[in-house]
């Protein structure tokens, strides 16, 4: 099994640890992990921005380089969310028939979904509140959305029980939005902070030590306010809590 | 970077107190709705079933449309077809001209609201008084809804009081919600022995029966449409359900979405003329059959205004029904606004962070989201795009199609890091004045695979 291993723009720069979580998560249950040189962006931020047709582009020269896996795999749960929901119409424009779509998944979902892992080496004897992203709960469906009556799940809690040590808690409005929503925290900044400061404040209340999830932008933008305000809590993806024993 | 939601936004935010009271109440109104809906197992089964039933019926509405009116007709109603504002305002107005009314009380409809109808007829020498609590306050008030539900959800009950004190007498000072609302009802009381005609709107009206059904918590449709002797109903040519077996699917969905109740204290069918009396419908589309041709936004036309959407928008409720430009604010209000007038209404595009809730709890799963998604794709072709996040577009755009330069960009970036403060948080960033900015790291990924520092363990 060979996998594109997708290191998105803002990871790439700001969390490169993340992308090494889960390069030796993928390397030591045994797939075969490459990382496309060439990579870059996916092309989200501009189109929730509304200029989606700046991600063609960058949608086509994507697919062209990750077609070849048998799976495109990310750490990051709204890139793949993006890919996976809009690349087909995007690439339509082009007459370019999309192969990545169906392929991407975010890391969580293909270590829960397609290598079905059950034990994990390590220990993280901490107390973690769960981040549930937007993307990753209402488009990739990595838990049970608050919002419907269907049976309650979560993937991501699923993969932190491995982990020896760790207590998972989740907070208040269990999968209420952080604010980031890529433009919307420059153009809408005042009711995104406000967001953001209203959800680090639910994640602190459970006690938690650290604020953990499948989206590092989500992350990216609580760790802006708690730094800002000098709050007591920490961050940290979901696979490197998941990679503590490798 | 800002649209007229933004700035009204900031305004809104600078009384914290009142935004985390409107933030919480609207919360709670969510939570209710989440308890009714996850005490029905077959929930998600339901608003599937409200989906298919309401996009067969908009999508057969000549035939629904007229099935209803005959039927209607039948009965001994009234039809009248209004194809904007302005015909159904005249309708009325001469519905009432002929019966010699000088007085119209009405209970709640946000028709009536897009049609700007209380205007109208009091500059027509019409006294027409709004019978819902919640409307009647801010009639009284001067304001328009913040919301298309709890229409005077913005106001606290001591606001209230102070209102009721100058308008209505009461004592000083005194807002227990149970005083104030007891002087509403007598003060109502009187409008509705006195009034000559009543006016409601509707939230279904069912195909098979020609029967028009009115939802209210506080039965002031009834009192209206039981003292006057007529009755005119204002509805939108999009409320048709085609049978009153398909109708109960819907008064299922409605109430549970919209208060957290597991129906409406009243649901009212109302099918002909009390004897002696008349019975007339107006029947709307002032845009509507436009919205039937449009593929992006055809589903807008299933909205049943529950008001759903509004209470669980994490925008919203901190932002308040006004820092909309459009009449019904939210979700749906973004696009139903923009179907209106998408020049004039464009600045709402910016208040939503794409969390898709509002598509989760909607009764009826319409795209809203996803549609403002797509708005947002056409507003430079409205001229109205952002020119800031259009540069910033075309500058990613340009860094991202060429990896060179990126990799480039990613070796340097962690310079920025040690900008002076000034530099970096200024006027021009956004972000900077309610968060620090990410710090880059010493070395990027890319970078760092090689060099070959990512490798196999074995």
């Amino acid at each position: 099994m060979k996998v594109g291993l997708f290191i998105p723009c803002y990871v790439n720069a700001v969390f490169p640890e993340v992308g090494v979580a889960s390069y030796k998560l993928l390397d030591h249950l045994g797939v075969e992990v490459d990382y496309p040189m060439d990579q870059t962006c996916c092309g989200q931020s501009m189109a929730n921005g509304g200029f989606e047709d700046k991600a063609v582009p960058l949608a086509k020269k994507f697919d062209q380089l990750f077609e070849k896996y048998d799976y495109v795999v990310a750490p990051s749960a709204s890139c793949v969310a993006f890919v996976k929901e809009n690349y087909p119409r995007l690439l339509k424009k082009e007459d370019h028939l999309c192969q990545t779509s169906g392929k991407i998944y975010d890391i969580c979902e293909f270590l829960h979904d397609v290598l079905k892992v059950d034990r994990l080496p390590g220990k993280f004897p901490h107390k973690v509140s769960v981040h549930n992203s937007c993307h990753g709960v209402r488009e990739l469906h990595l838990s049970s959305a608050s919002e419907l009556n269907i049976p309650k799940y979560s993937k991501v809690k699923d993969l932190l029980s491995l982990v020896e040590g760790v207590e998972v808690l989740e907070p208040q409005k269990v999968d209420e939005c952080c604010g980031f929503g890529g433009m919307f925290s420059v153009e809408e900044s005042a009711i995104s902070s406000c967001m953001g400061e209203d959800k680090v404040k639910n994640h602190i209340a459970t006690g938690a030590e650290y604020i953990t999830g499948a989206d590092s932008s989500c992350l990216m933008h609580m760790e802006g306010v708690v730094d800002r305000q000098k709050l007591p809590i920490k961050f940290i993806h979901v696979v490197e809590i998941l990679a503590a024993g490798l | 970077m800002s649209t007229k939601h933004t700035k009204a936004a900031e305004r809104f935010l600078s009384d914290k107190q009142q935004e985390t009271w409107h933030n919480e109440t609207l919360w709670f109104v969510r939570e209710k709705r989440d308890r009714m809906a996850f005490s029905l197992p077959e929930w998600e089964d339901l608003r599937e079933m409200a989906n298919k039933i309401k996009m067969h019926t908009i999508t057969h509405l000549d035939k629904y449309l007229d099935q209803f009116s005959e039927k209607a007709e039948a009965n001994g109603v009234i039809v009248h077809w209004a194809k904007d504002a302005a015909e159904h305002n005249q309708i009325v107005l001469d519905i009432l001209h002929g019966l010699n009314a000088k007085k119209m009380v009405k209970s709640k409809s946000m028709l009536t609201e897009e049609c700007h109808l209380n205007d109208f007829l009091i500059s027509h020498g019409i006294d027409v008084i709004e019978s819902d609590l919640g409307e009647r306050i801010l009639q009284l008030k001067g304001e328009m809804p913040s919301h298309i539900v709890l229409p005077a959800i913005h106001l606290k009950r001591q606001q209230v009081g102070e209102l009721f004190e100058d308008k209505l007498h009461t004592e000083k000072g005194n807002s227990d919600p149970t005083y104030l609302t007891r002087a509403a009802r007598q003060h109502l009381r009187n409008e509705f022995l006195t009034a000559d005609v009543g006016m409601t709107g509707c939230n279904f009206g069912v195909a098979e029966t020609g029967d028009v059904v009115v939802c209210t918590n506080e039965g002031n449709a009834d009192m209206g449409t039981s003292m006057p002797k007529v009755h005119i109903v204002s509805m939108g040519l999009e409320k048709i359900v085609p049978t009153v077996q398909s109708l109960g699917v819907f008064t299922r969905l409605l109430a549970r979405s919209a208060t957290g109740q597991p129906s409406t204290t009243y649901t009212s069918h109302f099918r002909k003329p009390v004897d002696g009396g008349q019975m007339h419908y107006i029947i709307v589309d002032n845009g509507r059959s436009d919205i039937l041709g449009n593929k992006e936004h055809i589903q807008t036309l299933k909205c049943i205004r529950c008001g759903a959407c509004m209470n669980t928008c994490p925008v919203y409720r901190r932002s308040g029904g006004f820092s909309y430009t459009y009449f019904i604010p939210g979700p749906i209000g973004i696009n139903l606004g923009m179907l209106r007038h998408p020049k004039e209404y464009s600045d709402n595009v910016s208040a939503c962070s794409l969390c898709y809730s509002c598509n989760n709890v909607c009764p009826v799963k319409i795209d809203l989201a996803d549609q403002i998604y797509r708005w947002r794709q056409n507003l430079d072709s409205y001229g109205k795009a952002d020119p800031l996040k259009k540069t910033m577009s075309a500058g990613l755009k340009f860094l991202f199609e060429r990896p060179g330069l990126y990799n480039f960009a990613l070796k340097f970036a962690p310079l920025v890091n040690h900008m002076p403060h000034f530099m970096v948080y200024n006027g021009l960033n956004e972000w900077g004045k309610g968060r620090e900015l990410p710090r880059f790291a010493k070395e990027s990924f890319t970078s760092m695979w090689k060099s070959g520092k990512v490798k196999p363990k074995k």
